[in-house]
């Protein structure tokens, strides 16, 4: 044994180390491979021999050759015999080799399962360590599956250094084997708490790269990232949260709004370039989410741009190219913010690195609109004369014509002018685009008829002067132009000057030179001409001239005809026997013309790319179904043992496709049947609603300037676009002078005039009328063509098959597979850890729930799902902690709100993610609590979001409130409840519209009105002004300083169309009568022709529930208040109430500002308080067709009034 | 996630070579010589971004570069990192083999493969950076030293 111990050290010593083996290497480098394959040769040798030391120095060199590109895929058994050596050094040698060599075809991977178990459960750390490294690299299906367990149980391993690896690792298996995906989520979630932030943000890691895949399932963890979020200062995990909630956004707007306080003040404190960068981009894309309508965002978007300006100028290239990437995000939605920086991304363009003139590049495209377009490609022509490299140049080109065809020609004015620059990029030498420009040429030409005469003018003298563009190199991609030009010369040969002498020219001998394609072009377009002039001489009855044109082409055609080219020599052919059959008849003097340009009769129009696939199915034809019936039986048989032996992921995948496809097939039937609902005549729809261009009114009076034909040509024949220029400003010039007069004369009707998007007016884009009728053809679609084609998913992408529900409870049959051989701290399932111990908040005894355990279940799924939704509406509508960084701004009345809240908001958080491990026992424990948190919602959603559109407001009411209420206590018989809102109309006339709402704080008996001011009329409103006649019991807040009759003023101005909302602040003595108050709203309406001075009267109503604020309350302290007995009592019942007793408290709740303090059966008692501290105790019973509200306060009056309100609103139910 | 981490020389000899998802050797061969030849062209005061193309795994990849001496550091990341994070990374990375190497050069790499070029200290930065566990090396590290010696590297804690 010693003696073997002995001679393997002896051998070591002369066998060759890595470092040898580099070493050689580098002196062998004549013969490189030579060198290797000896070694090769050594190293199979050593691999012989049972010594594990020289058989680890093998395999280490065998890594290193991996590296350089050798294949060592035959040394895996090796390999792995070296992973089981005891020893470290040479394990980790092992693993090395296994990481770098092994994937998933390797078949003795299979082998290493027990080895890597057994390493994974080593007393060392370095062990488990090396293992996790190494799986991470070579993990299979199948060992993920058979591993999953043992890694979990390593996530929650003493050592941070373990758990981290552990951790991510997850996500490896995650991908390999989806079905683990839930059972260890929970652990996984719960790391996002490690007390290691080495742990913490692995988990951070794991569950972001999860969620970036399929974002929807991880939504609920928002609370939690939001947390970690205001209080980690770990850059790294910050960065990896807020790309998170980038991804999250789109998905839950609500969420965005409630991202961009705290982004906001990360952006202004944080230090770190990165995390700066990624807080812009995340705002950019909240702001994106939130895009519809968002008018008081408009300080983000201009910091974000700020900052981003920053960057630009930075002179590190790499924030500089960032600035750039990320400015092109907001130019998607916000253009005009970007367009402010015109002048430095047009800086950018000269930048020597070219990434970044690229980057500039992509940003132009965003920028131009009618007024700058000219003067953009202008610049971008300077920069083609100047680029060196054709590449660049190339890129260079694509984009100008990028920019002016994007979205159908909208930012083109003058179509001569686009033309002569296309004319103008012909000159360029030896790009590879000669095919955009002549498919831009054929474009402009054909869809916009007026400047076809133009076109037509300029592609003859092109053709004319064809030996320029032909002439450098035959190969030259920009003889393709020559192509558009002929045809366009054929086509619409009736505008042309001189046609003869065009005709001459596309029958040049050195035509012939050019590729065979645009030849064929030449042939076909020469007999159009031919016939264009044989009418024309005819007409003009010079037979003569008409018998020259025809022998012209007998002359010409036959070099054609020699042609090498087989479609240029069959068309020639074709065309020369025609012409000869012509010059017969001509000699007879019949009179030919007629037929031969009846070969061209009939208008080309374009078609739609997507017309084809646009073909909509007709009814009854069912393209899935089979028109054979398959050999079903015997073949399925054959499948069925075939699929036993397939990866169980497999099966899964097979399993979802057809799912997909029925989904989307039904979808797609129903979007026909609706469509042709919608066609009671079903004959032909109309074309689709493709975006067409909209002129501004009156523009059809303005007459089409003629071309100068003075303008002195510097090429022969190649217009410079700078004299369009100077043209076009001299007819915008005229057209501005011109809109003025008529403006005058038309004064009412300039009122009308609709406002494209309904943005606002600004005066230079609106005002610039295209030089042509700019008659844009639409493409044609076929009848009844779908709306859209969808972008299927793609079926093998792997991360789908992790797109699981997280928040269903787990069923027996998920938990991870458990090896038989495990230690001790394996045995606990993991699910039963992750139990909390659940806090007990109501006394209520537990029920004995097992009998309805049945009857649960088949509620449970759904019910899952809206605990999930609910937690995450409640969270969503409940204000941010404040950010320890920055303090919170605002009034003192936003700070109560957030004082308000912050108690209860955090306790939340910790509690609500857990609530999902629990078990069924706590359900009933958890809805008691919930209504009352529901009401919370209303209130605090009110308060975070005073300034928003009322539409938007609207809308969130409408989805949150509908669906989220009455499915509370799982009453899922239940309806939906119709919207609510607050807001009710205050006041109305032709240019205004007032709704109100009215809030209580605690504060000094005071009231918040909350007015939304919409816009109705076209003009602008401005200097607003709000006069209340003050009540000696209800006085408006006036600032300080003014007088009881001084108005107060409404802080914007409102364009037309937009609605924003104001607040205005009451104080109030007693408040237990309702009172109504009378006001003025003056403004001054503002449009086109003058302004006008408006009112409009209102009564302000202040219902006595107005006064009443939601405040949570206990059942214990609610039995308090009952017992103390000095309350007075009072009652009301409602007969004819169809309403379900759910949405009815929900009502009353929403309305009346009360919180549903214990609820049993049909019976609730709930709770309210005044602003000045009385507290109103109800108890509501709903008998079959009625209810009956007793209610107990400290203020009989108040209650009184209090019940009469509410009757009114049962009366409605 | 990172895809791959690729060291070479100025002569595209790749130094270390660590692929996150499988290729054959030659393609792994062909991914580093086009991303040896892309780098090349590129000035060392241009930005070290480039877009991967159909490098590895088409437009979500990014290639993220930094130039040493004489050698080449390139992180294939995809849109879920951050890029600025990713050079201090890189920077971290290099820091952590001088370290261990004392003034790391190029030769420390290949001959130490087995101890440390690929075992200790990559094997711990890249098993950190694996799934991008990022924060573990920040910590190990001095960032003091690092905002000193690499003026344009952008400000971490």
């Amino acid at each position: 044994m010693a003696l073997k111990m002995v001679k393997g050290s002896i051998d070591r010593m002369f066998d060759k180390n890595l470092q040898d083996l580099v070493r050689g290497i580098r002196n062998h480098k004549e013969d490189e491979a030579k060198y290797i394959s000896q070694c090769i040769d050594e190293i199979k040798q050593e691999l012989k021999q049972d010594n594990i030391a020289v058989k680890a120095n093998a395999v280490c060199k065998l890594t290193y050759l991996q590296m350089l590109g050798y294949d060592i895929s035959w040394a895996a058994f090796n390999i792995i015999e070296v992973m089981s050596a005891s020893k470290f050094t040479f394990k980790r040698i092992g693993y090395l080799a296994a990481s770098q060599s092994f994937h998933e075809g390797t078949d003795v991977i299979m082998l290493t399962t027990n080895q890597i178990r057994k390493d994974l459960s080593s007393p060392s750390q370095y062990d488990t360590g090396v293992a996790l490294t190494g799986l991470s690299c070579f993990v299979t299906p199948d060992l993920a599956r058979d591993l999953a367990n043992d890694i979990m149980t390593l996530m929650s391993h003493t050592k941070p250094y373990i758990r981290k690896k552990a951790v991510l690792i997850m996500y490896k298996v995650f991908l390999k084997y989806p079905e683990s995906l839930r059972p260890a989520f929970p652990r996984l979630k719960e790391k996002l708490e490690d007390p290691d932030p080495g742990v913490q943000s692995a988990a951070v890691n794991v569950i972001c790269e999860l969620a970036r895949r399929n974002p929807k399932n991880y939504l609920s963890l928002a609370p939690l990232f939001f947390k970690l979020m205001t209080s980690s200062t770990n850059n790294w995990v910050l960065i990896k949260i807020i790309k998170l909630f980038g991804a999250l956004t789109p998905l839950e707007p609500r969420l965005g709004k409630k991202l961009i306080e705290p982004l906001t003040n990360l952006i202004h404190s944080t230090s770190a370039m990165s995390l700066l960068y990624e807080c812009v981009n995340t705002v950019i894309a909240v702001l994106i989410s939130l895009s519809s309508g968002m008018p008081n965002h408009s300080a983000s978007i201009q910091l974000c741009v700020q900052k981003l300006r920053i960057l630009i100028e930075d002179s590190d290239q790499n924030l500089k190219y960032l600035g750039l990437l990320a400015m092109s995000k907001i130019l998607k939605t916000h253009p005009k913010s970007v367009q402010s920086h015109k002048d430095l991304i047009l800086q950018c363009l000269d930048d020597k690195d070219e990434s970044i003139r690229l980057r500039a590049l992509d940003l132009l495209y965003g920028m131009v609109s009618k007024k700058n377009l000219m003067e953009i490609v202008k610049k971008l022509m300077t920069h083609v004369d100047k680029a060196e490299g054709t590449t660049y140049r190339d890129e260079l080109l694509t984009k100008i014509i990028d920019i002016c065809s994007q979205s159908n020609y909208q930012h083109i004015t003058n179509f001569e002018w686009y033309i002569s620059i296309l004319v103008e990029l012909t000159r360029l030498e030896g790009t590879r685009h000669g095919h955009l420009i002549a498919a831009q040429m054929l474009d402009v030409a054909i869809r916009v008829k007026a400047i076809r005469k133009f076109a037509v003018s300029q592609m003859s003298t092109l053709l004319d002067n064809a030996h320029l563009v032909a002439s450098s190199t035959q190969r030259n991609g920009i003889c393709e132009v020559l192509y558009a030009a002929t045809w366009i010369c054929g086509e619409f040969s009736e505008h042309l000057q001189e046609p003869q002498h065009t005709l001459e020219a596309m029958l040049r001998p050195k035509v012939t030179t050019l590729p065979g394609h645009i030849q064929a072009v030449y042939v076909q377009n020469v007999v159009k001409l031919y016939a264009s002039i044989l009418q024309q001489k005819e007409q003009a009855a010079e037979t003569e001239a008409a018998q020259a044109v025809t022998q012209l082409m007998i002359d010409r055609l036959p070099q054609f005809v020699q042609s090498a080219d087989l479609e240029v020599q069959e068309r020639a052919s074709c065309i020369l026997q025609l012409v000869k059959h012509v010059q017969k008849l001509q000699a007879k003097a019949v009179p030919v013309a007629e037929e031969v340009s009846a070969l061209f009769a009939g208008e080309l129009n374009p078609v739609a790319p997507k017309a084809q696939k646009k073909v909509p199915v007709p009814e009854g034809l069912d393209l899935d179904a089979w028109i054979n019936e398959p050999l079903s039986d015997s073949e399925s048989e054959d499948e069925k043992p075939k699929a036993m032996f397939h990866e169980e992921e497999q099966r899964q995948a097979k399993h979802r496709l057809p799912e997909v496809d029925e989904e989307e097939l039904a979808r797609r039937r129903e979007a026909r049947k609706q469509e042709q609902a919608n066609n009671p005549f079903y004959i032909k729809s109309s074309p689709s609603p493709q975006k067409r261009y909209q002129d501004s009114p009156g523009v059809e009076h303005i007459p089409v300037v003629q071309i100068d034909l003075s303008v002195p040509l510097k090429v022969p024949g190649l217009p410079l676009s700078d004299q369009y220029v100077r043209l076009e400003e001299e007819r915008r010039h005229r057209q501005r002078l011109e809109k003025d007069k008529r403006r005058k004369k038309r004064r009412d009707k300039e009122k009308k005039g609709k406002r494209r998007h309904g943005s606002l007016p600004t005066e230079s884009d609106e005002d610039i009328a295209p030089a042509q009728q700019v008659d844009i053809v639409t493409e044609e679609m076929p009848e009844n063509a779908l709306p859209s084609d969808e972008d299927d998913k793609d079926p093998n992408d792997p991360y789908r098959a992790l797109d699981i529900d997280l928040d269903k409870p787990l069923a027996d049959s998920e938990k991870l597979p458990v090896q038989k051989h495990r230690n001790a701290e394996n045995s606990k399932s993991p699910e039963k850890e992750d139990v909390p111990v659940v806090e007990k908040k109501s006394k209520k005894p537990k029920k004995k729930e097992k009998k309805h355990k049945e009857k649960e279940r088949e509620k449970e799924k759904k019910k899952e799902k809206e605990r999930k939704g609910e937690d995450l509406d409640f969270w969503l509508s409940t204000t941010p902690p404040p950010a320890p960084r920055a303090p919170h701004p605002g009034s003192l009345q936003d700070t109560l709100s957030v004082n308000t809240h912050t108690d209860t908001a955090p306790k939340d958080e910790v509690v609500e993610p857990r609530r999902e491990a629990q078990d069924e026992e706590d359900e009933d424990q958890d809805q008691e609590k919930k209504p009352s948190k529901h009401k919370k919602k209303h209130k605090k959603e009110k308060e975070e979001r005073p300034k928003d559109k009322k539409r938007s407001r609207k809308k969130l009411l409408g989805s949150e409130e509908a669906p989220g209420e009455p499915v509370q206590n799982g009453a899922l018989e239940e309806g939906p409840l119709p919207p609510m809102s607050s807001y009710s109309l205050l006041a109305e006339n032709s240019y205004i519209k007032m709704t109100y709402g009215i809030q209580g704080s605690l504060q000094d008996s005071q009231v918040t009105v909350s007015i939304i001011l919409e816009n109705l009329s076209g003009s602008v409103l401005k200097s607003m002004e709000l006069s209340v006649l003050d009540s000696l019991n209800t006085r408006m807040a006036r600032p300080e300083g003014s007088s009881v009759h001084d108005g107060v003023p409404v802080p914007f101005q409102l364009p037309p169309g937009v609605s924003n909302e104001a607040q205005f602040v009451f104080t109030v003595q007693s408040i237990v009568m309702a009172q109504k108050l009378k006001g003025t709203l003056s403004f001054i309406a503002k449009d086109d022709e003058g302004a006008t001075h408006e009112k409009l009267d209102f009564k302000l109503h202040f219902s006595c529930s107005s006064y009443l604020t939601t405040t949570p309350c206990y059942s214990d302290a609610f039995a308090k208040l009952l017992e103390s007995g000095d309350l007075s009592m009072s009652s009301i019942r409602v007969d004819g109430i169809s309403m379900s007793f759910q949405n009815l408290l929900t009502k009353i709740c929403f309305h009346h500002h009360f919180s549903v303090v214990e609820r049993v059966d049909s019976c609730a008692s709930m709770y309210s308080r005044s602003i000045q501290g009385h507290h109103i105790c109800l108890l509501v019973k709903k008998g079959e067709n009625s209810v009956s509200v007793d209610g107990k306060c400290s203020d009989a009056t108040l209650l009184s009034n209090v019940l009469e309100e509410m009757k009114a609103t049962l009366a409605t139910c | 996630m990172i895809q791959a981490i690729l060291v070479f020389n100025n002569h595209g000899k790749p130094r270390l070579v660590r692929f996150y998802q499988h290729f054959p050797e030659e393609i792994q061969q062909q991914i580093v010589r086009e991303t040896f030849h892309l780098v090349l062209k590129r000035d060392d005061n241009i930005c070290n971004f480039l877009e991967g193309g159909s490098l590895i795994g088409g437009s979500d990849y990014k290639l993220i570069y930094r130039h040493y001496a004489t050698l080449y550091f390139v992180f294939c990341v995809d849109s879920s990192e951050s890029e600025l994070g990713i050079l201090d990374l890189i920077q971290v990375f290099v820091e952590t083999l001088d370290k261990c190497f004392e003034n790391v050069c190029e030769l420390d790499l290949i001959f130490h493969m087995d101890k440390g070029g690929l075992s200790a200290a990559p094997a711990r930065a890249v098993s950190a950076v694996k799934n991008i566990n990022l924060p573990e090396i920040p910590r190990n590290i001095n960032i003091g030293d690092l905002n000193i010696k690499v003026p344009n590297l952008s400000q971490f804690v």
